[in-house]
């Protein structure tokens, strides 16, 4: 169990927080303009890669905030946590 | 007993405190401070099990966790009862009674020791090939294996323990109190850490702490005693908190970390009342110090298994510690210079060696000198080749070895013995480090794997980091710690190390036989009962990966997960392979180190506190009017008020029939309930609701459909606009905190622009919904201060009031097809109006219904569940729901999925109503629905969602999903059953007043 150091609440256990999947995937400001496949790429295609991810995160039982991290899969080292709309670190 | 095993001891046994034990039914005399184990061989009794697939007689192996074959069953036939308990690490107390438990019908008459004889057939995979075909036969063999097998018993009864979990902080913890431990803990306390020190014995110190030889001394005192002074000097350090009888199980990342604290094992039971047994150490540690030490290996011979083999080291740990020989006559056979600190301890009290084996040519201990001197036999380059004796080793036969080591060569010697210590040098206990991801690199030299890149802020210290010597242990954990902890001064200086041994070792995986390999049994896996033949075998069938080979042999996979053989395993594997040792890794050592009990998992979370239980504030009127309740979430629903003789059809019957002939009454204080408000409210229930929202009069309500992005449906509920920038939604039960979580999650990260806020209140209202054409009557004299006439008060709309001086809210909205009124009121006065409700419908024959009633009248109205008639699946084109999907709205979420190519499909399961032939025939729910049973396969077209009885129609109806449905209506289609094949027609599916007439009926 890690721990997520939330950007509102501090350092907190994982089991305060719920994973929300990969960050910086924007929902299309006009859906209905896109192609299937366009849009089967927003709603379907994830990564999921060995190494340092950007992931969605919910503090759902703290602040309820979503926020997201950089998260190494393959050691569950968290490089950095950073807010709604702030750009992701650069590697 | 005549023998007198037990010799003078000082360290852990108490003389003067006799206790009696019952073992296999027989009463035996230990003394307060003896493990079982140790009480046991004190009382020359070895033999202790059966092994699990050949059913050999086996004895105590080892004097720690590591323990393979002393596996006991602990507190026969009481509530207490425990198997797969380590003999080695129960601590005897007045009244334990245990018991073999891998054998039948008992430890000396063993049926399954005819899997012995038989073992010729019985290889690796036996269980796989033989067993398993033909497959109609398993249920024959399965009776027969089982009742052999013996994995003990589990309690059958509710356990009678108390335990708990606790939390701990701290800026250090170190596993393991031997030297190192002791050492790491000194460092750490004094130079102000917090500093948590657990180790899983009941005393401190390790094996150091009996190193007691004059050959053994650390600035110029006898090891242990030095030791001993500094075990004394860290009890008094205010910064150290110290924790023995508490193992930890789990290392995980981030340095947290789970511990088991046994507080009550080795007590009698009848001081254990009101205790807790175990405590669940969750720790939290910002460094951790792994001084887990090293587990002696075995050597890998033929017959290396009977009772009254054991490793060196446990039988140096038996007599040091406990005083007690482990047999008359012993032969130690070696690899390295241990057996000789082990032979050195026995010599002292005069316990006779015949003979010492040594595979080595050339030894050069000082120890080896002086036994010598003491005129030992030591047979240099030499092996065992056999063991002899059944129930207890009674000799063996010796042969020497090839320059090489792969052969015997020259004469079988013969020799006897009543027990041999055996010692292939020393695995270091990586285990945790390990299982917090830790990677290790394999050293040469030894032939040992050692920690090498930490995964989080730790360390691993002692024989644990592969430092086997007195030397090594001491000079290295200082400097590693002090550097760790960034410590500058410490109390250690140098240290003057004398000591009998040196580091010299000659490692023969496998040792040869003059029998070819497939007569011998060597093993590998003492608990699994896996030989060298097994794992040779299994190369030979093609395996190669070490999780493969370790699963097919099922080498490692005991409750002991191979601690004592699995690089015996591995080194068999490479040899065999001719690859190196490296390039295999080992196994995954996993959680937990040594079993834990169901009850320090569950702790304190046990019959009522297992879950959250979550009750509605009129829960108390449910239970005192016999109210039968169903889960819903975390929430207790009423289901049904069964009267006297009913069943739960009669009774949902009757609730139904009363609802809309009369008047019912629901509890709907579970729906989730979330407020809305802020300027951009109405645009932001636009985007999250399929329908429009903008045009919502303020007073009223409207119902909405929520989707998922991949256009599914996901929520259902109705929304009322209660003023301009106020919404409050209702969700189902089962769906409130994901809902509200979703939504946050869109207003976070998608349209942060919005200026709404959310806020849960599910839990501040009670909810009563009365029903039915009697309910205007029955809730205008409970309000009677509001106007319920039809032209003030319209279906779908709401009310700001008061009961009394109670504000309340009401909306009249429907769930069942009847006129319905929704009272919402603070919680704490929702019990007093339900009974106010009740009191004023008395004479309307108001009639309480549960869930199943409700469930009920809304399938005759075709009206969804969603999470029954849904599964994430169906979209509301599917649900023939087209109404609610507004076409005008440029987005919402889902739109763009209800036109994907997969979703505009015709031939998608639709919802539809089925009606069957015979109008009493009722559905089962989840059953399969097929057009045609000739052809096979048959093709499966859908299932039923929904099924019942409708008493207000006098007919079975149900809903179901069907391939295509909406095209079907009319057309026969069969449910298959067990026993019969039901024939039923496509309908709409709404059953009941389909044009909603009720809704407004006056009355
Ligand atoms: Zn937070």
């Amino acid at each position: 169990m890690f721990l997520i150091n939330c950007p509102f609440c501090g350092e907190r256990e994982q089991s305060e927080f719920k994973a929300g999947g990969e960050a910086h995937i924007e929902r299309p400001k006009q859906p209905t303009e896109l192609s299937d496949d366009e849009w089967a790429e927003f709603l379907f295609m994830r990564k999921n890669i060995k190494g340092v991810q950007f992931e969605r995160w919910n503090h759902a039982h703290g602040c309820r905030k979503w926020f997201n991290i950089a998260r190494d899969t393959s050691n569950d080292q968290i490089k950095t946590v950073y807010k709604m709309g702030e750009k992701p670190p650069v590697e | 007993m005549s023998k007198n095993l037990r010799f003078k001891s000082s360290k852990l046994v108490d003389e003067t405190y006799r206790v009696s034990f019952k073992f296999n039914d027989k009463t035996y005399y230990g003394y307060k401070g003896d493990t079982l184990a140790s009480a046991l061989l004190a009382n020359d009794v070895h033999l202790v099990g059966r092994s699990f697939k050949y059913h050999r007689p086996r004895g105590i192996m080892t004097a720690g966790s590591e323990e393979p074959n002393a596996i006991i069953q602990l507190h026969d036939n009481t509530s207490r009862t425990e198997p797969n308990v380590r003999a080695t690490e129960i601590e005897i107390y007045e009244g334990l009674v245990a018991s073999s438990q891998n054998c039948w019908p008992s430890v000396n008459f063993d049926i399954g020791g005819i899997n012995n004889i038989l073992s010729p057939i019985l290889p690796a995979g036996f269980y796989y090939k033989t067993f398993m075909w033909p497959k109609s036969f398993w249920e024959k063999y399965e009776y027969f294996i089982r009742k052999s097998a013996g994995l003990g018993k589990s309690p059958k009864e509710a356990d009678p323990d108390i335990y708990e979990h606790k939390y701990i902080h701290c800026d250090v913890l170190i596993i393991g109190a031997g030297l190192s431990g002791i050492m790491a803990a000194k460092m750490s306390a004094k130079n102000g850490l917090k500093t948590l020190l657990v180790d899983e014995k009941s005393f401190l110190g390790g094996s150091t702490i009996y190193d007691n030889s004059e050959f053994s001394k650390i600035n110029n005192q006898i090891t242990s005693s030095w030791l001993e002074k500094e075990i004394n000097e860290i009890s008094k350090l205010e910064n150290l908190e110290i924790k023995t009888r508490t193992s930890v199980a789990a290392f995980h990342g981030y340095n947290f970390l789970l511990a088991r604290e046994n507080l009550t094992d080795h007590l009698p039971i009848n001081q254990r009342e009101n205790k807790i047994r175990h405590r669940l150490l969750k720790i939290r540690a910002k460094k951790v110090i792994s001084a887990t030490g090293a587990i002696e290996r075995p050597l890998i011979f033929d017959n290396n298994d009977r009772p009254g083999i054991l490793l060196s080291s446990a039988i140096k740990k038996y007599i040091d510690l406990y005083g007690i020989a482990c047999g008359e006559n012993n032969i130690l056979f070696t690899n390295n210079d241990t057996a000789y600190e082990t032979a050195m301890s026995l010599v002292q009290r005069g316990i006779k060696i015949n003979a010492i084996i040594d595979n080595r040519e050339e030894i050069e201990s000082k120890l080896s000198y002086e036994l010598e001197k003491n005129n030992i036999r030591i047979f240099k380059g030499y092996t065992v080749v056999d063991t002899y004796g059944y129930k207890r080793i009674n000799g063996l036969s010796i042969m020497q070895l090839s320059k090489d080591g792969q052969k015997v060569i020259g004469k079988k010697i013969k020799l006897s013995c009543d027990s041999l210590g055996v010692s292939g040098g020393w695995t270091p206990a990586v285990h945790l480090f390990t299982q917090s991801g830790g990677k290790l690199k394999f050293r040469e030299d030894d032939q040992v794997f050692i920690p090498n890149k930490y995964p989080s802020d730790q360390l691993s210290i002692g024989s644990c980091n592969g430092d086997l010597s007195l030397e090594d242990i001491t000079t290295n954990t200082v400097l590693s710690v002090k550097k760790f902890l960034n410590i500058n001064k410490t109390d250690y200086k140098t240290f003057e190390i004398i000591t009998g041994i040196n580091k010299s070792k000659r490692n023969i995986w496998l040792l040869p036989s003059d029998k070819i390999l497939g007569k011998t049994k060597s093993f590998v896996d003492y608990q699994n009962d896996a030989t060298a033949k097994d794992i040779k075998l299994a190369l030979r069938e093609g395996f190669r990966s070490i999780e493969h080979v370790k699963r097919y042999t099922t080498t490692g996979m005991g409750t002991d997960q191979g601690k004592l053989g699995n690089m015996h395993a591995l080194g068999i594997i490479s040899e065999t392979a001719g690859t190196k040792i490296g390039e295999h890794g080992t196994t995954t050592f996993r959680p937990p180190y040594t079993p834990l009990t169901f009850g320090t998992i569950v702790g304190r979370n046990v019959g009522e506190f297992f879950d959250i239980i979550r009750r509605t504030p009129i829960h108390d009127w449910h239970v005192a009017n016999n109210a039968k309740f169903e889960n819903v979430g975390q929430w207790k629903r009423a289901w049904y008020y069964p009267k006297e003789n009913e069943n739960m059809h009669q009774a949902v019957q009757r609730e139904s029939k009363a609802a809309r002939d009369y008047a019912g009454i629901l509890d709907a204080s579970t729906l989730g309930k979330i407020d809305i408000q802020g300027t951009d409210a109405s645009e932001f229930l636009n985007r999250v609701y399929t329908n429009a929202w903008s045009k919502l009069a303020i007073g009223k309500c409207r119902y909405g459909l929520m989707l998922n992005e991949d256009g599914m449906v996901y929520d259902d509920g109705v929304t009322t606009r209660l003023d301009e920038n106020h919404y409050i939604m209702t969700t189902t039960t089962g769906g409130a905190a994901n809902v509200l979580g979703k939504l946050e999650d869109y207003l976070q990260t998608e349209w942060p622009e919005l200026d709404v806020y959310l806020s849960s209140v599910t839990d501040h209202y009670a909810t009563i919904s009365v029903c039915g054409p009697h309910s205007k009557k029955i809730v205008s004299k409970v309000i009677p201060d509001l106007d319920f006439s039809d032209e003030k008060f319209p279906h779908m709309s709401f009310k700001n009031t008061k009961i009394g001086q109670i504000k309340c809210r009401v909306m009249r909205i429907s769930f069942t097809g009847e006129q319905s009124y929704e009272i919402n009121i603070q919680s704490n006065y929702g019990k007093s109006v339900w009974e106010k409700c009740m009191e004023e419908g008395k004479d309307f024959n108001i009639t309480p219904y549960g869930t199943e009633t409700m469930h009920l009248l809304r399938a005759e109205k075709g009206f969804i569940i969603v999470g029954q008639d849904t599964d994430a699946t169906m979209t509301p084109i599917d649900l023939q729901m087209d109404w609610i999907v507004s076409k005008k709205k440029y987005d919402f979420i889902g739109k763009r999925s209800l036109y994907r190519s997969d979703t505009i499909k015709d031939d998608r399961k639709q919802l539809v109503g089925l009606l069957t032939e015979n109008p009493k025939e009722v559905l089962e729910e989840g059953a399969q629905i097929v057009a045609d049973i000739t052809k096979s396969p048959i093709e499966m077209l859908g299932h039923v969602t929904s099924s019942y009885y409708s008493p207000n129609l006098n007919k079975s109806i149900a809903l179901g999903v069907v391939k295509g449905g909406k095209k079907m209506l009319g057309q026969k289609l069969i449910i298959p059953m067990e026993n019969k094949n039901i024939n039923v027609t496509v309908a709409h599916p709404v059953f009941l007043d389909e044009e909603g007439e009720r809704l407004n009926a006056k009355l």
